[in-house]
């Protein structure tokens, strides 16, 4: 049998609200709460129901409107590439700070994504980056933490 | 009315808040340029920015740039025949082939002055709704309200849905769900949070957009991009041809304009419908208009089928920010975006801020003329140069946007949790972008969440828990029929393709 991949999307969906129903059905409110007409888990429970409907819908129904996406075609190594690239973006950011970390982020996924132009690759992080924080810390007021540059001396 | 307008024009006209529309108007239109990326995205990437000003001054920034990005939006419609947003794709069909005829600079001369033209004609019909639906509004309780924001939520993922209303529904309810996470309001008890501090405040707004918006926008354009069907056709951008126009074109516009605003402005109010409905039915009325000789025209580089859309979709954004500004329910994706940054400020838009926060309320409406104007007078003699911006490479272009994306959460909290958050649901996002389950449902939804949920325990407590404050008014009832037959109609067209 072949399921397709909305109908398979959909089917996650189902158990999800099935779990997010569960859940929310063992919210603790107050004793005081428990038979009012309505208290902290009596909304996050309609969506739940909600939530078993429509996808429980999708999955009975049959597809108007199928999409049909050619797999093959599709650039994982580059998507991936930049998921990783972020994750250690948002990992780096409080240790090494804001500066450094951004622009090792830009440098890194442009070359992940293939640009060999090495000028324009320094002037949109470095430069850019510092342009960037200028604008935020010093014209609009907002704190960006750096412990790299108070390290070196440059902010307070 | 006079005495708000004057408000709204002190406010508008300072000189923060007019450098504040030229600015959103030119990023605007360069965001909106960039196929893939629409007003949504633009807004987005905006909002971190917008906490750092006054709440009139934050608005009149992101209805610029709303503004700009429809523009901008055209200009790749025509140059280059990828739409940057969805409300251009009418544009299209008659922009691009002028432009492979040599007169690029025509095309975008005429989308531009019926943008205008759209915009202040709707701006005018807003001037005088607002105000009068906001007294209207003021006698709507809290079932009334239930209802509506189902009808909203129902009718954008009707009409966002691409034949699959199903699956906007389930983002819907994503969107809800995602909302209700951390504390209740009301009792301050922990909801969905795993013992978790970071989640007890509940999901950031701005996290939300940008993951599903401008992070998964980029993840899908490289995602796809080898896909051929979405190669995009160049046209020079370094001679686009005169943008003045002769005698004919202008008595041509003329007679579009006033219909296509009205049109637009009407489909703009409407729950979900918005600026692609209102642009595609321009254009067809337009075609049904013309004599015979101009319909053969159209499909070939046709003034009016360039004008009619432009004009309408333009008018529908003015239209779009009626049941924002009087009811607090937004229409339409972009609006709840504004909404959700509103509701960031501390305020709540509905028919109280016309008397609680006029100047606001006066000021956006003034700043959408002003808006107009900037664009007519600053980007249309720019545009051969702000073209240039669609040459830009997409290995530049995408780790920019994801640079603003993760700054733009991380400058909220400065926590990496709300990152790798982020970057769990855009992952998420961007593969159900694949198979297309619409995201502005789930934005929708996840904005008015909060609402609903306080105007549904209302309700319930006041009518003792008993379900019948969804037929006991009249008003509610027929808000709940419609509700019934846009759910209904859709679930009977599953079964009619069967």
């Amino acid at each position: 049998m072949n399921i397709s991949p909305s109908k398979l999307i959909s089917l996650l969906f189902f158990i999800f609200s099935g779990f997010f129903l569960y859940t929310a059905h063992q919210i603790e409110v107050f004793a005081f709460d428990e038979g009012a007409a309505f208290n902290a888990k009596t909304f996050p429970i309609y969506l739940g129901y909600a939530g078993l409907v429509f996808s429980a819908l999708f999955i009975i129904l049959p597809e108007t409107n199928p999409t049909n996406v050619d797999l093959k075609v599709l650039d994982y190594k580059k998507t991936v590439g930049l998921v990783i690239l972020m994750i250690l973006y948002g990992i780096t950011i409080l240790r090494a700070g804001y500066f450094l970390s951004t622009s090792i982020f830009l440098v890194l996924s442009y070359i992940v994504l293939g640009e060999r132009k090495w000028i324009w690759i320094f002037l949109l992080s470095f430069p850019f980056v510092a342009i960037f924080m200028y604008l935020l810390h010093g014209l609009l007021n907002i704190y960006l933490r750096d412990p790299f540059l108070k390290f070196i001396g440059i902010m307070g | 009315m006079i005495e708000g307008i004057l408000i709204g024009l002190d406010t508008a006209l300072s000189l923060k808040n007019l450098m504040m529309v030229m600015i959103g108007c030119f990023s605007g239109t360069i965001i909106g340029m960039l196929p893939g990326l629409g007003p949504m995205t633009a807004i987005a990437l905006m909002i971190p920015i917008t906490y750092g000003f006054d709440p009139a001054t934050g608005l009149i920034l992101m209805a610029g740039v709303y503004y700009g990005a429809v523009f901008g939006g055209s200009t790749s419609s025509i140059l280059i025949n990828a739409p940057g947003v969805p409300g251009t794709v009418a544009t299209s069909f008659d922009g691009y082939p002028m432009a492979q005829q040599g007169k690029a600079g025509k095309a975008l001369a005429i989308a531009a002055y019926s943008s205008f033209a759209g915009g202040t004609i709707s701006a005018i019909f807003l001037l005088i709704a607002a105000p009068s639906l906001s007294l209207v509004s003021l006698s709507f309780r809290s079932p009334d309200y239930f209802g509506l924001m189902i009808l909203g939520l129902t009718a954008v993922a009707a009409f966002s849905s691409k034949g699959n209303f199903l699956k906007a529904m389930m983002m819907v309810v994503l969107g809800l769900m995602l909302a209700s996470v951390g504390q209740d309001t009301l009792s301050d008890i922990p909801r969905f949070t795993f013992n978790n501090m970071n989640l007890s405040d509940g999901i950031s707004f701005v996290l939300v957009v940008m993951a599903t918006f401008a992070m998964s926008e980029a993840l899908t354009i490289i995602f796809k991009a080898n896909d051929p069907t979405r190669a995009a056709k160049q046209v020079s951008l370094s001679q686009l041809g005169s943008i003045k126009l002769d005698k004919v074109e202008t008595k041509k516009m003329l007679t579009t304009i006033p219909r296509s605003s009205v049109l637009g402005f009407i489909i703009g109010v409407l729950p979900g419908a918005g600026a692609t409905i209102a642009s595609f039915l321009a254009y067809g009325m337009e075609r049904n208009f013309v004599n015979d000789e101009e319909k053969q025209k159209f499909g070939k580089g046709s003034v009016n089928g360039i004008a009619a859309p432009e004009t309408a979709n333009n008018a529908a954004c003015s239209g779009s920010f009626v049941p924002l500004l009087t009811l607090g329910i937004p229409g339409s994706g972009t609006t709840a975006v504004m909404l959700g940054a509103l509701l960031g400020f501390g305020i709540q838009p509905g028919p109280r801020l016309y008397q609680t926060n006029p100047e606001i309320f006066w000021s956006v409406i003034m700043s959408m003329y002003i808006g107009m104007v900037v664009l007519l007078i600053l980007n249309l003699p720019l545009i051969p140069y702000i073209a240039r911006v669609l040459a830009t490479p997409r290995t530049f272009l995408i780790p920019l946007i994801l640079f603003f994306s993760v700054t733009g959460v991380y400058l909220m909290s400065f926590n990496n949790f709300d990152i790798y958050m982020m970057i769990g649901i855009a992952v998420v996002a961007t593969i159900l972008r694949l198979y297309d389950f619409p995201m502005p449902p789930l934005i929708l939804a996840f904005v008015l969440g909060g609402l609903m949920e306080e105007n549904l325990r209302r309700s319930l407590l006041l009518s003792d828990g008993s379900w019948t404050f969804l037929w006991d008014r009249p008003l509610t009832l027929i808000i709940m029929l419609t509700i019934l037959f846009i759910v209904g109609w859709q679930i009977y067209k599953s079964f009619l393709k069967k």
